[in-house]
């Protein structure tokens, strides 16, 4: 990243803290820009990944084999007209998709995409992370509320207990992960993955079950299928988003899809060893080695494959059943994680090898 | 099943692999859709697509107005009114089928004693405005001379069965 003291340098005659602000602007504007394309195209992808596990082609006539369509589906959005419904609160009710957009971009902040690419270095990574996802529900709660519509506020009271209940289980989950990693800044976990056996040195293998519970609870705290009880198209229409249309719509849709990514990253982060290279003996071979370097990209690749277990769970299993749901995040999460928090604890404490003899 | 087993089990998620063993099975199957408006699926010769009025080969119209089909419907989506001819015949002077009624179902075709009222297999048809999908005596009969040699083939492979 030597472009920044290039920029300081041509922006000197600006006062300083001008230069930084319009630094950060510029950094803020590198990481959200290519999430808002990310998430156009995991609609795409999703689509047609779902078609074409129903044995369908999915859709392909908007441009070269379908590839334009997110662009089509973001121009029918942005050109509609945004319902407000007469008995609903207009202020909450325009309130809502921003307050769920916008953490689930925020959180972005501290995503360490490289060994330096981090916006904000700081050593409460996770803990951020951990406030801002869950502060995405009151974009739900107001939406549900502020619609003054039965539908809409049955998804919202499904969705508020929902996320409150695997927060806990999930929170349990990063508590293994910092126990392990002794660590917040997340660029520091991804350090503390580091270790010889490459793949195995990572945090998947020793903190097995809660990779499992943290990707689980997070399938559950985006409402994603089969946790999609605060949409439920069966049950309730479309839940808490049920009275907007337009780009108040749209925005709730970047804000699951881009919660999906930010849960995915974090997955390959946390569990996956973020941007090492899970192949790093091969960085020798010439020009094909350059692949097998740690990087930005091994970190996507990660994050790919999360993506696409979304997208799998979503074609493969119904949708839970609603105390289901709550016996699962309380009477099975909750005591496994517990219990697998006070195993990793004795590991680091006795300094298991190979994971935790401190070399 | 032992209760231990089926702990493991649950814990092992071993029923959602297998749920995702098989769709993801399918992710690399062959896909089935017929992309329709360059593909097309077989259609069998007793299709029952836009109404038609059919004629002798000498050009006179084959209905008798008997109004077993108006009878018929189920969705009393036809209307027909009659006179005599000059001749003495007994003519329609009105034969109007509302497609926006009409629920497809043949049962006026079946009833025809003289096989004049007709479903052709022509089915990419729209209206653009309200009286374009109420077919008329005229447009009916337009129908049957333009279709004329699909029916009399379609009804010639079917005979066997009538």
């Amino acid at each position: 990243m030597n472009i920044v003291p290039m920029l300081e340098a041509q922006l000197g005659f600006l006062p300083d803290p001008v230069v930084t602000t319009l630094i950060i602007v510029l950094k803020i504007l590198c990481i959200v820009i290519p999430i808002m394309g990310c998430v156009a195209y995991l609609t795409f992808a999703e689509r047609k990944i779902i078609g074409y596990i129903q044995v369908r082609i999915g859709p392909n006539r908007v441009g070269p084999r379908g590839w334009l369509q997110p662009i089509a589906d973001a121009l029918k959005l942005l050109t509609k007209e945004v319902v407000i419904p007469s008995g609903a609160n207009r202020f909450l009710f325009l309130l809502a998709p921003i307050l769920a957009l916008g953490p689930a971009l925020a959180a972005w902040a501290v995503i360490p995409f490289g060994s330096e690419m981090v916006l904000a270095d700081i050593n409460a990574g996770l803990l951020y992370i951990l406030a801002l996802t869950s502060l995405g529900v009151y974009g739900i709660i107001v939406a549900g509320w502020a619609s003054n519509s039965k539908y809409a506020f049955l998804g919202a009271m499904r969705s508020a207990a929902q996320i409150v209940s695997y927060e806990i289980a999930m929170g349990f989950a990063l508590v293994g992960v910092l126990v392990a990693a002794g660590s917040l800044n997340l660029g520091e976990i991804v350090e503390a993955q580091r270790g010889g056996m490459s793949i195995f040195s990572w945090f998947w293998l020793p903190l097995l079950p809660l990779f499992v519970i943290y990707f689980i609870s997070g399938v559950a705290e985006t409402n994603r299928a089969p946790f999609d009880v605060s949409e439920g198209e069966s049950e309730i229409v479309a839940g808490f988003h049920v009275e907007y249309a337009g780009m108040a719509f749209a925005l709730f849709f970047l804000a699951e899809y881009a919660n999906m990514i930010l849960i995915s990253g974090l997955s390959a982060v946390l569990f996956l060893g973020g941007w090492l290279s899970p192949l790093p003996f091969l960085s020798g071979i010439p020009v094909v080695g350059l692949l097998f370097v740690d990087g930005i990209h091994w970190f996507v690749f990660k994050t790919l494959i999360f993506l696409f277990f979304f997208l799998w769970f979503r074609a493969t299993f119904p949708r839970y059943r609603y105390d289901q749901i709550m016996r699962l995040g309380w009477k099975v999460f909750l005591p496994i994680t517990i219990v697998w928090i006070v195993v990793v604890s004795a590991m680091v404490v006795w300094q298991v090898p190979p994971w935790f003899d401190g070399a | 099943m032992s209760t231990v087993t089926s702990y493991l089990k649950s814990l092992t998620l071993w029923e959602l692999v297998k749920g995702l063993r098989l769709t993801g099975g399918y992710l690399f199957d062959r896909k089935v859709t017929v992309q329709y408006p360059e593909e097309k699926t077989p259609q069998s010769p007793r299709f029952r697509g836009l109404h038609a009025l059919r004629r002798y080969p000498n050009g006179e119209e084959r209905c008798i107005a008997c109004k077993l089909c108006e009878a018929v419907c189920p969705a009393l989506a036809i209307t027909i009114e009659s006179e005599p001819r000059d001749d003495g015949t007994r003519r329609t002077t009105r034969y109007d089928i509302d497609l926006s009624k009409c629920i497809f179902c043949g049962f006026c075709e079946e009833s025809c004693p003289v096989d004049s009222i007709v479903e052709t297999r022509h089915f990419e048809y729209h209206g653009e405005k309200r009286g374009d999908l109420l077919m008329t005596k005229a447009k009916l009969l337009a129908n049957g001379d333009r279709f004329e040699a699909q029916i009399a083939a379609d009804r010639a492979a079917e005979s066997r069965y009538r």
